[in-house]
């Protein structure tokens, strides 16, 4: 790569991406290689002042369509920290459920639709219809089921309704939890059909390692998604949900309209992977064994080994989700209307997002109207670890193929599963 | 005929709507069937450099985006808009309640002066480009999508209703988010959606945008029999409709 090439024109690499690639190297050394964020940003953190607390997770779930039963949640939690709102059981279980549904869905999205692809070295899932016609029809039953299991408990498929501080606003009737509970014990096959499927084509990951810092929820004795304190691989010490500003420690970037974090490093990374490397212990039996299958051990530091960790989870949540199922319907659902009442207050509501752990923040006055906010998305989080890793992986590679560089960085970026590019099959690659 | 060819084009937004399209599932490759897709950063790592139909998602923020959608509409068709972001700006809007200036120094405090966090007010598409059809929610509704793309590409006008939220709410059996003291937005809303908020257990919040020519009489008269206020209704009415007719009469 001695000369120099300009792959695309500016304004398409601004506007059409959503994320851009910029490397420049000469004869064979690597001068600069920067990860690039121009989204337009949309503040909802001004937005929400002056909104009745009621309102706030209707807004907020608009930060991003696949993971908005996340934000959903994370505000409603925050809401009810700040007002010292405590729900029940069930409600505190449901909602678990709720969410693993978008982790079903949102990470057989990603495994599914972009990085089979990329395994099976075409540009899209519509070629494999063609010539893998079983392997994208057990993905499309996996993520349906995910958008059902959401569909049932929060009310539609993106952007829940159900879910409101107190409680749920209409909660689910006990045989269709029974259907529920049937249907996901009938997609185990399907699951390990992927598993095997992404366990044949795991050795085609680039055997790329970097020493990373990784941080997730942790809670004694579970898989934590939802509830626990904040951990790292760099120290024993945990810290409370409540002091998260002193672990994201954000920036702003000139690289990025996003802001960045750092905490122990110059860097860290959250998502499957981390929670990975912070809770494999407690995994479920089937999904230890679903780990140990595809050579997914903890203390992993290949970014790549996220997809292989989402798949893990995808297990998981479906084999916890039947566990909690059982629970709630021997138990016998309670109808229970969430009266919530307003009150002054700071809170903050953590919950782990399909691409990491995620923070919501607000204050309110007395009568429940937000006075300002501040959150935390697990894809800002992982920008200043994407360009670490570029930085150690680009003058590994830099001597191939200009094509093969290009796909290879897509590649590392797309295993962070980062919502700027959900849905992003084309990343602009500059090089200059 | 020749398939129509299809570009997918994002601004911003959460991408919830083109989540909508891939949650067509098998329904999708049968779209596929009738449309040919040729531009989709999920789709299709080609681009085109003209399409019949560009669908358009999201809301247009920058001075950039603004030339991203000139310049889209000079290499398409027809123009359809996709969601309340891009149909009418949707809860993007929220930002042009507040100075603009100050909103960008609570996000980014003392970084806000850096000049690639600059933002102008939000518009939907339809404020700075031609659109020939919109398609409402938030998210939009897969199947009003689908129904209105085929249309489109039999070169047939889609219909879509003019009828309240409240019909549809009423036909699924609910009681009414009034008789719980709560203020909701189905009297004036576009039905369409089939009313999954109420039915959830929740207010319509407006994802729809207004009917053509809301009765903002029989709203006043709602608010005076449950004992609220107009101004708490224009509060929720400016939740997805900031700026837009008949919010702040
Ligand atoms: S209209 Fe709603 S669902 Fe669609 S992109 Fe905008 S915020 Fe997302
Ligand atoms: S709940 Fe809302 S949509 Fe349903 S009838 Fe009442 S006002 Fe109309
Ligand atoms: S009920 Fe109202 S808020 Fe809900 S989807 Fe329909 S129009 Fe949108």
């Amino acid at each position: 790569m001695s000369k120099t090439v300009d792959i695309n024109e500016q304004h398409v690499t601004r506007v059409e991406g959503h994320g851009n690639i910029r490397v420049r190297a000469s004869d064979g050394a690597v001068e600069q290689v920067e990860w690039q964020v121009p989204e337009a940003p949309r503040f909802f953190e001004a937005m929400v002042r002056g909104r009745d607390y009621q309102d706030i997770q209707t807004i907020v779930s608009r930060i991003c369509g696949i993971c908005s039963v996340t934000h959903s949640l994370a505000a409603i939690k925050a809401i009810e920290a700040a007002m010292g709102i405590s729900v029940s059981e069930q409600t505190d279980k449901l909602r678990i459920l709720t969410h693993y549904g978008e982790q079903l869905e949102s990470h057989s999205l990603h495994v599914g639709y972009l990085v089979a692809p990329d395994l099976l070295g075409v540009n899209s899932v519509l070629p494999l219809v063609e010539s893998h016609p079983d392997v994208v029809k057990t993905i499309i039953r996996i993520h349906r089921l995910g958008n059902d299991w959401m569909e049932l408990l929060g009310g539609r498929r993106t952007h829940p309704v159900t879910l409101r501080p107190g409680g749920f606003g209409k909660l689910p009737r006990e045989s269709e939890l029974k259907k529920l509970r049937n249907d996901l014990e009938n997609i185990i096959p399907d699951l390990k059909t992927v598993a095997q499927v992404i366990g044949d084509l795991a050795p085609k990951l680039p055997a790329f390692n970097r020493d990373t810092e990784y941080i997730s929820l942790l809670n004694e004795g579970e898989y934590s998604f939802y509830h626990g304190r904040i951990a790292s691989t760099d120290t024993e010490e945990t810290k409370d949900v409540d002091e998260f500003e002193s672990v994201v420690n954000e920036y702003v970037s000139p690289q990025s309209t996003a802001k960045w974090t750092r905490w122990h490093r110059d860097a860290y990374a959250v998502g499957a992977l981390a929670r990975f490397n912070l809770n494999a212990e407690e995994l479920k039996p089937l999904a230890k064994e679903t780990a140990q299958n595809l050579g997914l051990t903890q203390g992993c530091c290949n970014p790549f080994m996220n997809n292989v960790a989402q798949v893990v989870e995808c297990v998981q949540v479906v084999e916890h989700g039947i566990e909690l199922l059982d629970d709630v319907l021997s138990q016998g659902i309670e109808e229970e209307v969430p009266a919530p009442k307003p009150a002054p207050g700071t809170g903050v509501g953590c919950v782990e997002a399909p691409r990491g752990i995620l923070f919501h923040k607000y204050s309110f006055d007395e009568h429940g109207v937000c006075q300002g906010g501040n959150i935390c998305i697990p894809t800002n989080q992982n920008h200043a670890n994407i360009q670490k890793d570029f930085e150690s992986f680009v003058p590994q590679i830099i001597d191939r193929d200009q094509e093969e560089v290009r796909l290879l960085l897509e590649m590392l970026v797309r295993s962070y599963d980062p919502c700027i590019s959900c849905s992003t099959h084309y990343l602009n690659v500059d090089f200059v | 005929m020749d398939k129509p060819t299809v570009g997918i084009f994002d601004f911003a937004c959460c991408e919830g709507c083109q989540l909508q399209i891939v949650n067509m599932e098998e329904e999708l490759l049968d779209l596929v069937s009738v449309i040919n897709p040729v531009q989709w950063r999920e789709g299709s790592s080609d681009k085109a450099e003209r399409v019949d139909i560009a669908i358009v998602e999201g809301s247009i923020t920058r001075a950039e985006d603004e030339e991203h959608a000139h310049d889209i509409r000079s290499r398409a068709g027809i123009v359809i808009a996709i969601g309340a972001c891009a149909t009418f700006g949707g809860v993007n809007k929220l930002k042009n309640n507040f100075d603009l200036a100050e909103v960008k120094q609570y996000v980014y405090g003392d970084s806000a002066r850096m000049h690639h966090l600059n933002t102008q007010p939000t518009k939907g598409i339809n404020e700075v480009i031609h659109v020939d059809y919109n398609i409402q929610g938030c998210p939009m509704n897969e199947k009003e999508f689908s129904y209105a793309v085929r249309c489109l590409a039999k070169g047939v006008e889609p219909v879509i209703p003019n009828h309240p939220v409240c019909v549809e709410c009423k036909m699924r059996g609910n009681v009414c988010r009034y008789e719980y003291n709560e203020i909701c937005l189905g009297p004036l809303t576009r039905a369409g959606c089939n009313a999954p908020c109420p039915t959830g257990g929740f207010w319509c919040f407006g994802c729809r945008g207004w009917v053509d020519n809301p009765n903002t009489d029989a709203a006043r008269d709602i608010m005076d029999y449950y004992g609220l206020t107009v101004e708490q209704l224009k509060g929720k009415m400016r939740l997805f409709n900031s700026k837009q007719e008949h919010t702040d009469e």
